[in-house]
């Protein structure tokens, strides 16, 4: 008797401290589930971000191309003060501010058709119609682009077959900034769709109760609903853009240059990982400014 | 074919995207020039090349650019000597260099280097000298090949020479029905929008070399060894370029589709794009203008700590035959060192000698400046020209 008694006794305790644990410190079970992904943030995500932020406090020996660690502010002084780079960080920025409202401006309409006005069955069909450019490589649709307008490509042969004279935006920067808005279009349609879904209908009514004329209604009252989507929206396309490196060196044309090509230069070209890393830090910041703009309008709430 | 050879050209981009030399002040001085009298000795001068080759040790392990060891003359070379090729291909010079460390710590027994890593793994001591007589096919190679300034330094032979290609005017026919005679025309305000040129920053040399004969009195003698005042003279030049310029070309692919749909019509390029285009029905043809051309250049070295120099000295011995040298030349667009490739390369493709310019007469080779990494140490000694990492910077500024 006492043999089992004691047995049973000692598979328990066996069995019990890790509930036991669990249930004195409450806080060790979402600690254990958060654990491994913050981990992976802070090790993987942070820890590269931080190694970057170091790394272009540094300089490069002219002669060795050796990374030199000593602390100065050089790498900063040279992109502050050389025109060069201000017309580059000026373009991409103007440029993601572009194709952000561009897109802005068009899925704003489609997005509203989608959600308020479409059939479920169109709304299928727009949805699929919306994503399917997602579906092709990105180098295949920015390659599209070039075959379209390029001198002798779909869009002069089609100027000129009506009588009109060519339009060579072919290699220029209004070339880009047609891809760009393009190819980031549906990351813009699709959380504005979300937001608009969410507006009730019966505000609408209660709008048109009142007396108001259908653009009234949209303009007072779905479209202040609406713009945290928009806005998250804008982060996509914003923040795509700014950090694309490619579409520029495809569709771009002479003075074409973003941040990220120059970036692409320093560490493939030039071995001068320091000044990359610099400039590499100017997206980070604009980025940081952009999100807490978004955040004061809602945007993350919308997504 | 054309996507198979496009990433291995682009990797070209890289080959002179090189940072500035690696060596020591002490070992540079003159050294950069053909090894005259001035030039110091490399520390694996006094390593003694074999007499003879042994046997073959059953494996070769290579660093090269993509595409240098293609199966079909891989195949047969190793069902012949029994070596087994291992292959690591490399991004830039730059990497080469870095994987040739140590003397290829045992690891790589050769590398196919290009003129701007050469300077930088012999003075490192990473590559020692090898003995031509050893090639029977050395003794067809075109003469400037034999002993470049780039792989040869007071007579010791550092590496056999392998293929090269110059940097040509290419222009439209339409446009240009007459050649050009000057690259004049890429800088020329009637052609605005027109012109492309490679996004590079070694095209720095190609205004340099434009302005020594053009503007004599700046004194400029090596592309690649520019003072602050030559260098400033040749960005003032690609800046007024600039508005000239429809595209800076990034892959060699690129610059074809350019020619082909009439955005550009005079460009700087290489012999391949010549080629796809001409097959392709363009109606274009390059030329070297009369200020000369730059050019690349790439040899095989071996390795100071290298385990199977018996099948080094048989590959290299095999890539040096007429045969091999035309059929890499073909596969990848470039043009073999070794004279009697010619034939073979008509067997292959006619009319592509004269197309690569492999039966180019020896003045050819005085007109064309093969690309070298620009360092901060002049011919003269002295630390007053501009080193890589400012080429860079520049070239920022003027493409921006």
């Amino acid at each position: 008797m006492a043999v089992t008694s004691a047995g049973r006794l000692r598979k328990n305790r066996g069995a019990a401290p890790l509930q036991a644990l669990l249930w004195r410190w409450p806080w060790v079970r979402p600690a254990l589930l958060l654990i491994p992904p913050l981990a992976w943030f802070v090790l993987v995500y942070l820890t590269s971000l931080v190694l970057l932020l170091v790394t272009a406090f540094w300089t490069i020996d002219t002669f060795t191309t050796q990374i030199v660690q000593v602390w100065n502010l050089d790498n900063f002084r040279i992109i502050l003060t050389e025109p060069a780079y201000r017309l580059i960080i000026g373009r991409t920025v103007g440029i993601a501010a572009l194709v952000t409202l561009t897109d802005a401006v068009l899925a704003f309409p489609f997005a509203y058709y989608m959600a308020k006005v479409a059939s479920r069955r169109t709304q299928t069909v727009l949805f699929a119609a919306v994503l399917l450019p997602l579906w092709a490589s990105y180098l295949a649709r920015v390659y599209a682009w070039i075959l379209i307008l390029n001198h002798s490509g779909l869009l002069n042969w089609s100027l000129q077959s009506i009588g009109l004279p060519p339009a060579n935006i072919g290699y220029t920067n209004t070339a880009m900034w047609l891809v760009f808005s393009y190819i980031w279009l549906p990351f813009m349609i699709i959380p504005t769709y979300a937001a608009l879904e969410r507006v009730p209908d019966s505000l609408l009514e209660a709008a048109a109760d009142l007396g108001a004329r259908r653009w009234r209604a949209v303009l007072d009252v779905v479209l202040p609903l609406a713009m945290p989507g928009v806005v998250a929206g804008s982060i996509f396309t914003f923040s795509l853009t700014l950090g694309d490196y490619i579409t520029p060196i495809l569709v771009g044309g002479a003075g074409s240059s973003f941040i990220g090509n120059v970036v692409y230069s320093n560490i493939g070209i030039a071995n001068n990982v320091p000044f990359a890393a610099a400039l590499a830090m100017v997206p980070v910041a604009i980025m940081t400014v952009y999100l807490l703009g978004a955040k004061r309008l809602g945007a993350f709430e919308a997504l | 074919m054309r996507s198979t050879k496009a990433p291995a050209l682009w990797s070209r981009l890289g080959t002179v995207a090189a940072a500035a030399l690696l060596m020591a002040a002490t070992a540079c001085g003159s050294t950069t020039n053909s090894g005259g009298p001035t030039a110091k000795e490399p520390p694996t001068a006094k390593i003694a090349p074999p007499a003879s080759i042994g046997a073959g040790e059953g494996q070769l392990n290579l660093v090269l650019w993509d595409g240098y060891a293609d199966k079909s003359w891989v195949d047969p070379f190793t069902a012949a000597t029994g070596c087994k090729v291992n292959q690591k291909p490399a991004g830039s010079s730059d990497e080469m260099v870095s994987l040739m460390k140590d003397g290829g710590a045992g690891q790589w027994d050769m590398v196919s280097a290009s003129g701007d890593a050469d300077l930088r793994l012999i003075y490192g001591g990473d590559v020692k000298p090898m003995n031509t007589s050893l090639i029977p096919d050395f003794n067809n190679f075109q003469t400037y090949f034999k002993a470049p300034p780039y792989n040869t330094i007071l007579g010791v032979h550092y590496g056999i020479s392998l293929q090269w290609g110059p940097n040509t005017l290419l222009y439209s026919t339409k446009k240009f029905p007459q050649a050009p005679t000057s690259w004049s025309v890429i800088y020329d305000p009637a052609n605005k929008g027109l012109v492309t040129v490679p996004d590079n920053p070694i095209q720095i040399a190609d205004a340099a070399l434009y302005l020594s004969k053009t503007q004599p009195n700046l004194g400029i003698k090596d592309p690649y060894e520019l003072t602050q005042k030559q260098f400033d003279a040749s960005v003032a030049l690609l800046k007024q370029q600039r508005p000239l310029i429809k595209k800076y070309w990034a892959l060699a692919t690129d610059e074809i589709t350019l020619f082909q749909n009439g955005d550009v019509t005079v460009g700087a390029a290489w012999p391949f794009q010549t080629i796809q285009l001409k097959a392709a029905g363009a109606a274009v043809a390059d030329t070297i203008p009369t200020e000369g051309a730059t050019g690349w250049a790439d040899t095989w070295m071996l390795a100071t700590k290298a385990t199977h120099p018996n099948c080094a000295y048989l590959w290299t011995k095999w890539v040096s035959t007429p045969k091999v040298q035309a059929m890499q030349a073909l596969s990848f667009g470039e043009t073999p060192v070794n004279t009697k490739a010619c034939a073979e390369m008509e067997t292959l493709q006619a009319g592509s000698c004269a197309q690569y310019h492999a039966d180019a007469p020896g003045t050819y080779f005085n007109t064309v400046k093969f690309w070298k990494t620009p360092i901060a140490t002049c011919d003269d000694g002295t630390d007053t020209c501009v080193a890589y990492k400012d080429w860079q910077a520049a070239w920022t500024t003027i493409t921006a």
